[in-house]
């Protein structure tokens, strides 16, 4: 390991390391543009000079590897001079278009300048002007402000794994943009405008809607998807105006996709702000005591068989455990998470987890995906196993549909009957499998969803167990949610009790007249029409399929609008924060299940949120664990039966409208509309 | 600041595809790079194609994108950097004019305004025909016979207006010219004859 002296602090460093690494060890701040620590190094801004002794002149310190008993400074007159001089260069070209610039406040250049920029110009000439580029519905581009710091073109094609942004002509003509002006074809777009150190590319949906000092920063969590992406959301009064990623590690390194950063337009269109009653057909304005006092009259002339509940993707622990015990306390056993009708089984957690956790898949040398597609299902699980790849030495499958994942990989077919064969050793990837040392497959929802999905769950920890997955201090067999609430969920055993219908059996039950009210807790993918006669009470925050169907509508708050606990597909417990108050009258959900409970004369025993959250812990204690993963012990769990031999079906439609505020969402449409069906690129740009 | 024409999408065709012979000689420099780093022959590919066609077309950088597993921004990054490339039509006969100090000491003002009376262009532009395209270089290193014009892969030296005029008229005759000085010095020999090693001595030297 290098030891070195920064301005006169001794640091030792990983070997590795660049000198740059070393100065931050040293808390020395180094200024820079072009470096990024999760992209590779490309040392062409040159903002980050500083003085090496003995060397001639100064150094790139983000592109000199750290050597034993080197002496940097960092604070000497050279090194300031240095500096001075890149930035002088650099803002030559720079327009000084700031008052009107989206990135002003949080510019590095900005920022940067104030420490190294002269107080004038000196250059008297033409600056450069350069023509925008298009790159996308997400991207809005001012070329003139590139520095030509290459992070964006470095980011698609290294953590995208999309190379389509280059620097065409040279010199002074140098230009950033896509080929042909193709809009880009990565979920991970939105990252683009994070990695841009100056106003270049930034984000078209927010264009000149706020200023960063404008808004009210709340540290929260995703619920796009199973990820659980660390988010922070920016609201001005009772709007978000935005959704960034924080650096989480073991979540989402320092990326969101697409649909975790602009769906939240949808926040503000069909929203449910106040309650509704079904009078005459229609679903007409009431009050809340009213609406409660409706969904309580029904409910208090039914027996606990009669009634039963399903949560959506988008319910959060709290709402679900209170609706839980409600149901509990009406003798109902008639609760299901899994929308989707996944037929995974929920006794063992260990069945039903991510097990290698996310940071875990870096440790992978052989990967098999089964029945999925992660760059849709989890963009960010995607982009962990594409930066994996490559890390190189790892041998990937996938059995399912032959999609582009961003990185190559060994397609073994797509049929379900090839589960068996790896599980029982006949086909030649078992033996992959075997020989590699931290092996991991990956069984997605498509998979589990189909009629032989416990089958198939029981083949896969066939698979596990027989190809040696699961060993000292590594569990590889992961199961891949897509929905945020469904591992929270499951956590807390809303599922099926004894004698209690599942979501399928529900949908009969409502057919057929057994089951006279069902409780839709924000559950909109499911099959409406098939509720039949049944009373049916939605709460949620939009207007969407489930609403449609309702005879009362509780209107509940979106994940931005609720301090609530996530669970996320690792079994990572995350709280999120409100970062603004649900609209008009709707309230928040755990607090609506409440006031019902006191409607039909049952009480639940919390008057807030704390001791809400204490009855969730009696119910899961593990959840207590806030940002950690607890393990799942490698318990038996499936029911072992007949694979059919029949291919995967996609799991998304449409990976931009899966759940009601991505369709609620104009800026989603407009993607759906472009990338289409699988997100692959239909029309672009340069076809109008 | 230079300004490169780069065709429109209405004047670029929608296919390429290299003729045999053509085929052929892009295997033969792919294959000179070991597995994987095929994408190092995509400078002699460009060439090839731009030869085949009189210039790069996009249907051509895609097709040695496909052809060498590059993404097609990378074999765009490539064809826009170097000048020698070009992105529009350039003309059966590129006249590429040098106007650096030597050849402008020695009098490149007037080959280029004899080759745009002769052609009827300006700089940059190209003949309605499309026979002649005219382009001012920097220095091809030819300064010894100052001034002087490549077109296509031939040097022409040591012009004057009349000579310019003469190889012009000759190639829209459809006539070759022969390349080379045109005042019938070899090389760049001295204009007044030799001065030095006027006669061959075989035996100089032996002791």
């Amino acid at each position: 390991m290098p030891t070195l002296t920064v301005d006169g602090i001794q640091v030792t460093v990983e070997p590795g390391s660049t000198v740059l690494q070393a100065c931050e060890a040293a808390g020395k701040e180094i200024p820079r543009f072009c470096y990024h620590e999760r992209l590779s190094i490309a040392g062409n801004c040159r903002m980050c000079l500083v003085e090496q002794e003995k060397a001639p002149k100064p150094i790139a310190s983000c592109a000199m590897p750290a050597a034993d008993n080197m002496v940097i400074k960092t604070d000497t007159p050279l090194v300031k001079k240095a500096r001075k001089g890149v930035m002088e260069f650099l803002l030559i070209n720079h327009p000084l278009d700031c008052p009107i610039c989206d990135q002003g406040g949080e510019c590095d250049l900005q920022d940067q300048a104030v420490g190294y920029g002269l107080d004038h110009s000196r250059y008297d000439e033409n600056k450069r002007a350069v023509q925008d580029k298009y790159m996308g519905p997400l991207i809005k581009t001012i070329m003139t402000r590139c520095i030509h710091c290459t992070r964006c073109v470095r980011f698609a094609a290294e953590v995208a794994g999309t190379p389509e942004i280059g620097a065409v002509f040279r010199g002074e003509d140098m230009q950033i943009t896509t080929y042909l002006e193709h809009a880009v074809t990565t979920e991970m777009a939105g990252n683009l405008v994070d990695v841009c150190p100056v106003g270049a590319l930034t984000s078209a949906p927010y264009a000149f809607h706020a200023r960063p000092w404008e808004l009210r920063k709340t540290e929260s969590v995703d619920a796009m998807d199973a990820v659980g992406s660390n988010i922070r959301v920016d609201a001005r009064g009772t709007e978000v105006m935005r959704v960034l990623p924080r650096t989480n590690d073991n979540v989402n390194e320092e990326w969101i996709n697409d649909k975790t950063r602009y769906a939240v337009d949808g926040l503000k269109r069909r929203r449910l702000d106040r309650p509704y009653v079904r009078r005459d057909g229609r679903l007409q304005p009431a009050s809340w005591e009213e609406a409660l006092q409706t969904v309580a009259a029904r409910i208090q002339g039914l027996k606990g068989d009669e009634i039963a509940a399903i949560a959506g993707d988008l319910a959060c622990v709290e709402s679900m455990a209170a609706l839980k015990d409600l149901f509990g306390t009406l003798g109902s056993a008639n609760l299901d998470c899994r929308q989707d009708g996944s037929r995974i089984d929920p006794a063992q957690r260990a069945g039903w987890l991510f097990n290698s956790t996310i940071a875990g898949i870096e440790q992978a040398d052989a990967i098999l995906l089964i029945g999925t597609n992660p760059r849709h299902e989890a963009t960010l699980v995607n982009t962990r196993l594409r930066k994996r790849y490559l890390h190189g030495n790892v041998a990937i499958a996938l059995v399912g549909e032959g999609v582009d994942l961003t990185y190559p990989y060994e397609h073994l077919g797509n049929d379900a009957a090839l589960v068996q064969a790896i599980a029982d050793g006949s086909h030649p990837f078992a033996a992959t499998l075997k020989n590699a040392q931290r092996p991991m497959l990956i069984i997605g929802q498509a998979a589990l969803t189909r009629p032989d999905g416990a089958a198939l769950q029981a083949a896969a920890r066939a698979l596990a167990d027989n190809c040696g997955l699961v060993k000292d201090g590594w569990n590889g067999f992961n199961v891949l949610h897509d929905a945020a609430a469904r591992v929270g969920g499951l956590e807390i055993g809303f599922v099926p009790g004894e004698g209690g219908r599942d979501v399928a059996g529900i949908l009969d039950g409502a057919r057929s007249g057994a089951v006279k009210l069902v409780y839709l807790l924000g559950a909109d993918e499911i099959d409406t029409a098939g509720l039949g006669e049944a009373f049916v009470v939605y709460q949620g925050s939009h207007g969407d399929k489930g609403a449609h169907r309702a005879d009362v509508v509780l209107p509940g708050a979106a994940y931005t609008e609720k301090d609530a606990i996530w669970v996320n597909l690792e079994g990572r417990v995350q709280l999120g924060r409100r970062a603004a108050p649900p609209p008009g009258e709707a309230r928040e959900d755990w607090a609506i299940i409440r006031a019902l409970s006191g409607a039909v004369g049952q009480v639940l025993p919390y008057d807030d949120q704390r001791s809400l959250r204490r009855r969730i812990l009696e119910i899961a204690p593990h959840l207590a664990a806030v940002d950690q993963v607890t393990p799942a012990a490698w318990t038996p769990f499936g029911t072992a039966g007949q694979v059919a031999a029949t291919p995967f079906t996609p799991r998304f439609a449409d990976f931009w409208l899966t759940n009601p505020i991505a369709r609620a969402s104009a800026t989603m449409a407009k993607l759906s509309a472009m990338f289409g069906k699988k997100g692959e690129e239909k029309a672009t740009g340069t076809h109008g | 600041m230079s300004h490169r024409p780069i065709a429109g999408p209405d004047a670029q065709p929608a296919h390429f595809a290299f003729s045999a012979e053509n085929l052929e000689k892009a295997n033969t420099h792919i294959a000179k790079y070991p597995a994987g780093k095929q994408a190092s022959a995509v400078m002699p590919l460009l060439d090839l194609a731009q030869r085949q066609e009189g210039w790069l077309t996009q249907a051509a950088v895609r097709v040695i994108g496909d052809m060498l597993q590059m993404p097609y921004i990378r074999v765009w990054e490539v064809a826009t950097f170097y000048t020698m490339y070009n992105l529009a039509p350039a003309g059966e006969h590129r006249v590429q004019v040098c106007t650096t100090t030597p050849c402008w000491l020695r009098g490149s003002d007037k080959i280029v305004s004899a080759c745009k009376k002769t052609l009827g262009i300006g700089l940059g532009d190209v003949t309605a025909d499309g026979k002649f395209g005219l382009t001012e270089v920097e220095c091809l290193g030819a300064c010894v016979n100052a001034p002087m014009v490549q077109i296509n892969d031939d040097f022409y030296e040591d012009l004057t207006e009349e000579s310019m005029t003469a190889i012009l008229e000759a190639l829209q005759r459809g006539e070759s010219p022969k390349p080379g000085p045109q005042t019938g010095r070899t090389s760049s020999e001295p204009l007044g004859g030799l001065t030095s090693l006027t006669t061959l001595d075989a035996g100089a030297g032996d002791d």
